[in-house]
């Protein structure tokens, strides 16, 4: 959309992260983040040990400590503020597109009068004249228009809008007027969802987001529980054996701060990049089960297929060459502007070799339902007709008995046939066929590498079904499948333990929408479509649902990745602190031969160690807000790669940022 | 609650008579059947009279005539004064690797060899003839062990070296199976067939 | 390393390998009651024991009435051994006329015997009658190892997929179908070796050089059998298997060694058949036997090595030998000594004071980590935790909800396990902790300097990972130690079970989820490493400061040969 922040919005909104980062501080809204909270109690503590200590270089360190660790918890404020605010600028652009809706509300004799948006309710009937601003979701009862809808998705074709149609808050009527009852109370339309969302005013812990949370609330109570008894484990050498600051340094080390600083931006950003393809999700936790699909339900027509069918060949009789066959095409659709015209158009065009479209030089015969064939009735008196096979069998005189033939063997194959025919004389036929959406053969095949099956369900014959499955490259295929088969289908899948998930939009989808984990609604869709799924789609593009999945599982893999590297980190932080912290005991001089990282003074490898510490929080806040990369692939690969990358590399940066940060501290003479 | 404690105090009783005594008492019968020699001890005779346990070390060291097993820690539980070879109260000396005592106790246990036993070099004697054992009840040396004590053997009892070190090939037990553990010398046997020997001449 | 010491370690880790498979599908009938050839004996026994509990074999608990009749049952026994102990005086079978138990001594004894830890604060030979070691200790040391393995089997079953089992028809079968049959050949084998079995009171000698000396006797070989194969550890005297009465020979050193590993690595197997999924029991099992032999080397090389100080005296050999005795060779010494620390066993060959700091790393890594296979049952449970932890952790990465054997992992599975993991080092370090900052626990230290501060890390990793043995030169036997570790002992023993048995019943009722590519899956090396990697990471983020203030700094001082007195 839309909605894509611009690159410059941090400095339009410089003040506000900084605001928020300070304000978010506040120990009582940092309960929600033990990790946080423990750095900050930390601080505490070390800046009440610099204000009583006398003066002197111990206190010149404590103090070092202190502001190194009141860095480490803004960073942490800072990514969140930072996501947020991101959050918002999207929320904004939205906002704008709905700043001064006001709605001419019906009255029950006919008449209207200007109402603001925010009284609309369910129920209430609105009237929409050309160039009002939709004030609210709604569907249309009376009348057709053509709408821009641009403001929401972004694509700036207008849309008709008919009787049944739904219509969203903050699209554009263009033309005509159209009577719509309001589906939706104030504050609940679906931009005021998103805007929610993107806010993170909505946001609640998701099922991982709450389960890693506890992890690592029991780690740091771990970590808490090791450096406190350290303290009289360490008097066993005597009673000076450590000094407090550097215990609240070695903490704030162990705990996973880098994870838990980043944890609620992760979130946010995942968000925010499901807002980013045009997709309002109604709660985190559907992104978080996009991630864990198993199977996905597809239709045809529309998701798998582009909506139209195509011409593809042409088929002449015996005795008939095909060039007669496409220039017959090319006149019995030159006047045709439905896709399957224009395809046949394009087709005779290539066949001929002809450059330009030659104007249609005759009276054209439009399709009826009567007739089911149009054509043209040419300048120089010849009749051209195209149309279902059977209906052009009816007016040629001796139809070649190929003619049939031909036909069933392309519907044999999946295609329609139309065939064409010449005053009384049958020409040959047109294949008209499904056509795989380009690039989604390789997105099912690798979805069934990470182990997501797909199905088409669609309403065609079996034949169609399984021509277009094979082309597309899906798993099983369900043909002949009415509604109600697509929800028994959902409820097969789901008895076997798997997360299915589905696109619709007509509302006899609703069900099955509702009952699969994953229901995308098109915004094209009815409304009972749109209320049933936990997911909609703007753009009204069933092939979304792949991106959702994408989003959701690199959601969880950032998360993921972002902890074990937080964790990883933890192994070189013991090599610098632990020699350092016991360096003033005579008897444990040997564990210098633990500080391999050779860093130079005691002070100086426990500030190195804490510096980065906090440097790697804003240093991560890119892949907490982008995602780690992510591609495609089979868990075990996953695996392996995302430990080399985060787990391995994990274990080994700290070594060298601690080192280098040492030298550098060295410079300043602090190391 | 109560059934549950019910259901217990009835399965541990039919528990307790099935392995409390009946496996007890069906190993004793088959040991005792099977095995009597082992199974009450394995009991050395000198003379008719029980001397030994056959697996079981004693404190030779308070004679120059014998030959030395290993030092032993252990304490006599009734008064609680260091008494090498007390079996009844088996145990090491518990001394840590970095313990000043290890070392004075080694040197002392050394310096008692070197004192002892003409000719002995430091570089002669085994370090497990001077750390002690585990048990404090180790009945064994190496071979080299019992054979640097031959000279003070040899001086006190009048025996002569040669006669003593075939009496210490003969003692000299290998590798269990030829292949589990380590050569070794019963000290209590070696002293057993010296005494024969002593007796004897 | 010598020939010995080669064929020492292979008949060990190769009899191991090898009884894995048929003993884990031997345990797999027992547990799923289908007919094996001990039937017709032991099966009209067992009918009548759950005739008169009234339960059937196919009948299940739900975690927690399987959790709580674990403990009573428990509790009676302790109460039962208690009680005894406490009137010894009163029973037969005292040929040396022992005395009453004190109060602290019998509270201390009971509460580690009845928790598998068999932590000794007394020596068996001068305090206990005949009767105390058979009818009171040798019988916990039946019933509790098969009261770890039925929870573990509860735990497993849950995994399954199946209903958790009645824990008192668990109890039984164990008992009567594994350790029983097992034990009277082990037993048969030590007493062919020179263990004692009988109830002739103690020998009287009358020395060579004119002393007398009282040679303990009893029936020591059953329990001898029991105590390894059970995991329990408790021995009959004071210098456990290390005395030449209980372990006369290289061979019942290699049988004590194999013994305790039997059921805990079969276990594993076991496991794997009950989930059909070998392959997993496979992976995990070379993630313990990694650890296991890591363990094997970093207490033999050290200890064949030996100690700086001491070789800088000029003697012959090198290899450290306090503590030990001769006849089981180092190599002997020190697979047995792996296996009592990796099966969570806790009997000793050695003194444990005595070994160099290194090996005693490997010690405190035995029982920090109490899964390299640990004791039956809660081993395996221990394992499982990690693994969910590591899951957990890693699965993530690779986009979808963690989940184990097809199941989802999440907030409560988590939060408990992660409770699981906090409680060993809570016990370890705040045990250790109180115990170095009072007059009380410092009394009971032997050792000076660094290695005094292992001896209390040691009895509180030994107690929460009830294992049992202990560097002996503390001092057990002061109240403060009784109680204390007692206490551990019981939160460890009881707390961690409870809590996986109810990570297993809230798996068990979770759906099934099929298993795709886009699974990560648990049974392959590269799962197998990284469960590794994380299981080693996580031990030492926990326990590196103490292991650095203890084993560490005696190391660096050791090198530079740095005495205390």
């Amino acid at each position: 959309m839309a909605a894509q922040p611009s690159s410059d919005f941090v400095r339009m909104r410089l003040a506000e992260v900084l605001r928020d980062t300070i304000l978010k501080l506040n120990p009582w809204s940092m309960m929600r983040n033990p990790v946080m909270l423990v750095v900050e109690i930390g601080t505490a503590i070390t800046l009440w040990l610099t204000i009583v200590a006398p003066a002197g270089p111990d206190r010149a360190y404590d103090l070092l400590v202190t502001v190194i660790l009141l860095f480490t918890v803004l960073f942490a404020t800072f990514a969140e503020s930072y996501a947020e605010a991101r959050g918002r600028a999207q929320a904004a652009f939205l906002r704008k597109s709905r700043a001064s809706a006001r709605a001419r509300v019906l009255k029950p004799d006919g008449s209207w009068e200007w109402r603001d948006g925010s009284e609309l309710t369910q129920g209430t009937r609105i009237r929409i004249e050309a160039g009002d601003v939709v004030a609210s979701d709604g569907v249309v009862l009376e009348g057709v228009g053509s709408m821009d809808e641009s403001a929401i998705t972004g694509e700036s074709a207008p849309v008709i809008k008919g009787p049944g149609d739904s219509v969203t808050g903050g699209t554009v009527l263009l033309s005509d007027v159209l009577v719509v009852e309001i589906t939706a109370d104030p504050g609940s339309t679906f931009l005021d969802r998103m805007i929610a969302l993107v806010e993170g005013a909505a946001r609640q812990k998701t099922p991982n987001e709450i389960a890693l949370t506890a992890l690592l609330a029991v780690l740091t109570l771990i970590f808490v529980l090791v450096v406190v008894t350290l303290a009289p484990f360490a008097r066993y050498y005597g009673p000076h054996a450590v000094s407090i600051t550097t215990l609240v340094a070695l903490l704030v080390c162990l705990i996973p701060t880098t994870i838990g600083g980043l944890l609620s931006a992760i979130g946010i950003a995942g968000m925010n990049r499901v807002a980013q393809i045009n997709v309002v999700a109604k709660s985190g936790r559907a992104v978080e089960a996009a991630g864990d699909i198993d199977t996905l339900i597809l239709d045809k027509t529309g998701t798998i297929t582009i909506g139209n069918r195509m011409a593809t060949e042409f088929l002449p009789v015996p005795g008939v060459s095909a060039e007669a066959v496409a220039e017959a095409a090319l006149w019995a659709s030159v006047a045709d502007t439905t896709p399957e015209g224009r395809s046949v158009v394009e087709l005779a065009q290539k066949v001929l070799g002809l450059t330009e479209v030659p104007a249609p030089t005759g009276e054209p015969v439009p399709f009826t339902a009567q007739t089911r064939m149009s054509g043209i009735d040419l300048a120089d008196g010849r009749k051209i007709r195209k149309g279902a096979v059977s209906a052009i069998l009816r007016v040629v005189e001796q139809p070649p008995p190929e003619l049939e033939q031909m036909a069933e063997a392309v519907a044999r194959e999946g295609g329609t046939p139309l065939a064409v025919a010449v005053d009384s004389q049958a020409l040959g036929v047109i294949r008209l066929k499904d056509i795989v959406k380009p690039g989604l053969k390789e997105r099912f095949q690798e979805f069934r590498a990470m182990g997501i099956r797909t199905v088409m369900a669609t309403g065609d014959n079996r034949i169609t079904a399984e021509v277009i499955a094979r082309e597309a490259g899906v798993d099983e295929v369900v043909a002949e499948v009415d509604p109600e088969g697509k929800l028994a289908l959902i409820q097969r899948e789901q008895a076997e333990g798997r997360l299915v998930a589905m696109t619709g939009d007509g509302t006899n989808d609703a069900p099955a929408l509702a009952q699969a984990d994953v229901g995308l609604a098109m915004n094209s869709g009815t409304m009972a479509a749109k209320e049933a799924g936990n997911m909609l789609d703007l753009e009204s593009n069933p092939t979304k649902l792949l991106d959702v999945i994408e989003v959701g599982k690199q959601l969880l893999i950032t998360r993921g990745a972002l902890t074990t590297f937080s964790i990883a980190n933890d192994v070189a932080k013991y090599f610098a602190i632990i020699p350092a912290m016991f360096a003033s005991v005579p008897l444990l001089h040997g564990l210098e031969a633990l500080n391999i990282m050779h860093l130079k003074t005691p002070h100086g490898a426990i500030l190195s160690a804490l510096i980065f510490n906090a440097l790697i929080i804003p240093a991560l806040i890119p892949f907490a807000i982008r995602g780690v990369r992510y591609r495609p692939e089979s868990a075990d690969r996953m695996l392996l790669r995302n430990i080399l990358n985060w787990g391995v590399v994990g274990v080994i940066v700290p070594f060298v940022g601690i080192w280098a940060i040492d030298h550098v501290l060295g410079l300043f003479g602090l190391a | 609650m109560l059934r549950i404690v019910k259901r217990a105090v009835i399965v541990s009783a039919f528990l307790w008579v099935m392995v409390a005594w009946g496996f007890t008492f069906l190993l004793l019968g088959l040991a005792q059947l099977l095995f009597p020699f082992q199974a009450n001890g394995s009991v050395v005779q000198f003379h008719g009279h029980p001397v030994a346990s056959a697996h079981v070390g004693q404190n030779f060291a308070t004679s120059l005539r014998y030959f030395w097993g290993r030092p032993s820690a252990t304490v006599s539980p009734t008064t609680g004064k260091p008494d090498p070879y007390d079996a009844l109260n088996s145990g090491p000396s518990n001394l840590g690797p970095t313990n000043a005592a290890l070392l004075q106790q080694i040197q002392a246990a050394v310096a008692r060899y070197l004192a002892t036993t003409p000719g002995l070099r430091v570089h002669e004697i085994p370090i497990s003839l001077v750390e002690s054992s585990g048990s404090g009840l180790d009945p064994d040396i190496t071979l080299q062990s019992a054979l640097i004590q031959i000279p003070r053997v040899a001086k006190y009892t009048g025996i002569s070296p040669h006669v003593l070190r075939r009496l210490v090939y003969q003692a000299a037990r290998g590798p269990e199976l030829g292949l589990f553990g380590v050569e070794r010398v019963n000290v209590v046997q070696l002293n057993v067939s010296l005494a024969k020997l002593l007796r004897h001449s | 390393m010598s020939i010995s010491t080669v064929a020492t370690w292979a008949v060990v880790i190769g009899g191991l390998l090898i009884c894995a498979k048929p003993l884990g599908l031997y345990l797999y009938r027992v547990f799923t009651f289908q007919p094996t050839i001990l039937d017709r004996p032991l099966k009209p026994v067992e009918d009548l024991i759950f005739r008169a509990i009234h339960v059937s074999r196919e009948s299940s608990m739900s975690a927690v009435e399987y959790g709580v009749s674990f403990m009573l049952t428990n509790l009676v026994w302790a109460v039962m051994a208690y009680v005894l102990l406490r009137t010894q005086g009163l029973w037969p079978f005292n040929p040396e006329h022992f005395g009453n138990l004190s109060a602290g001594l019998s509270f201390n004894t009971a509460a580690s015997f009845v928790t598998n830890t068999n932590w000794q604060a007394y020596s068996g030979e001068n305090t206990m009658s005949y009767f105390s070691q058979f009818a009171v200790l040798q019988f916990l040391q039946f019933v509790t190892p098969a009261s770890g393995a039925a929870a573990g089997v509860a735990f497993v079953r849950a995994m399954a997929g199946r209903p958790l089992g009645n824990f008192f028809v668990d109890l039984t079968v164990f008992t009567t179908r594994v350790l029983l049959p097992l034990s009277v050949i082990f037993g048969l084998f030590f007493v062919a070796q020179g263990v004692p079995d009988t109830l002739l009171g103690y020998l009287h000698l009358h020395t060579l050089t004119g002393a007398t000396q009282t040679v303990p006797r009893g029936p020591m070989a059953g329990w001898e059998a029991i105590e390894h194969l059970g995991q329990n550890g408790g021995g009959f005297t004071g210098a456990n298997s290390a005395n030449p009465l209980e372990n006369p020979t290289a061979l019942t050193n290699i049988a004590q060694s194999l013994a305790m590993g039997l059921v805990p690595v079969a276990f594993f197997y076991m496991f794997g058949r009950f989930t059909g999924r070998t392959r997993l029991a496979w992976t995990l099992m070379g993630v313990a036997g990694t650890l296991f032999l890591a363990m094997l080397a970093m207490i033999y090389f050290p200890e064949a090595a030996g100690n700086p100080i001491v070789n800088h005296l000029g003697l012959l050999g090198h290899a450290n030998m306090e503590g030990k005795d001769l006849r089981f060779g180092l190599g002997g010494t020190a697979i047995f000594e792996t296996s009592t620390m990796a099966f969570s066993t806790g009997s000793v060959v050695a003194a444990q004071d005595s070994f160099l700091p290194i090996p005693g790393l490997a010690f405190f890594l035995g029982m920090f980590l109490n899964m390299v296979f640990g004791a039956t049952g809660v081993g395996l449970l221990n394992m499982v935790m990690f693994v969910i932890l590591t899951i957990f952790l890693m699965g993530l990465m690779v986009g979808r909800t963690p989940e184990f054997l097809g199941k989802k992992i999440e907030a409560r599975e988590v939060s408990l396990t992660a409770i699981a993991f906090l409680l060993h080092p809570l016990l370890i370090l705040v045990g250790g902790a109180i115990a170095v900052s009072t007059s009380a626990g410092l009394a009971g230290v032997f050792n000076p300097g660094p290695h005094g501060l292992s001896e209390i890390l040691y009895a509180f990793s030994s107690a929460a990972a009830n294992n049992g043995s202990a560097m002996a030169g503390l001092n057990a036997a002061l109240p403060f130690y009784e109680i204390a570790i007692g206490l551990v002992a019981i939160i460890g023993r009881y707390a961690s079970i409870m809590v996986m048995l109810l990570v297993g019943e809230s798996l068990l009722k979770k759906k099934a989820v099929p298993q795709t590519s886009g699974t990560m899956r648990t049974d392959t090396p590269l799962f197998g490493g990284i469960l590794l990697g994380s299981i080693m990471i996580l031990n030492a983020l926990t326990f590196f400061p103490v292991m650095a203030l203890g084993p560490l700094a005696e190391h660096y001082l050791l090198l530079a040969h740095h005495l205390f007195s």
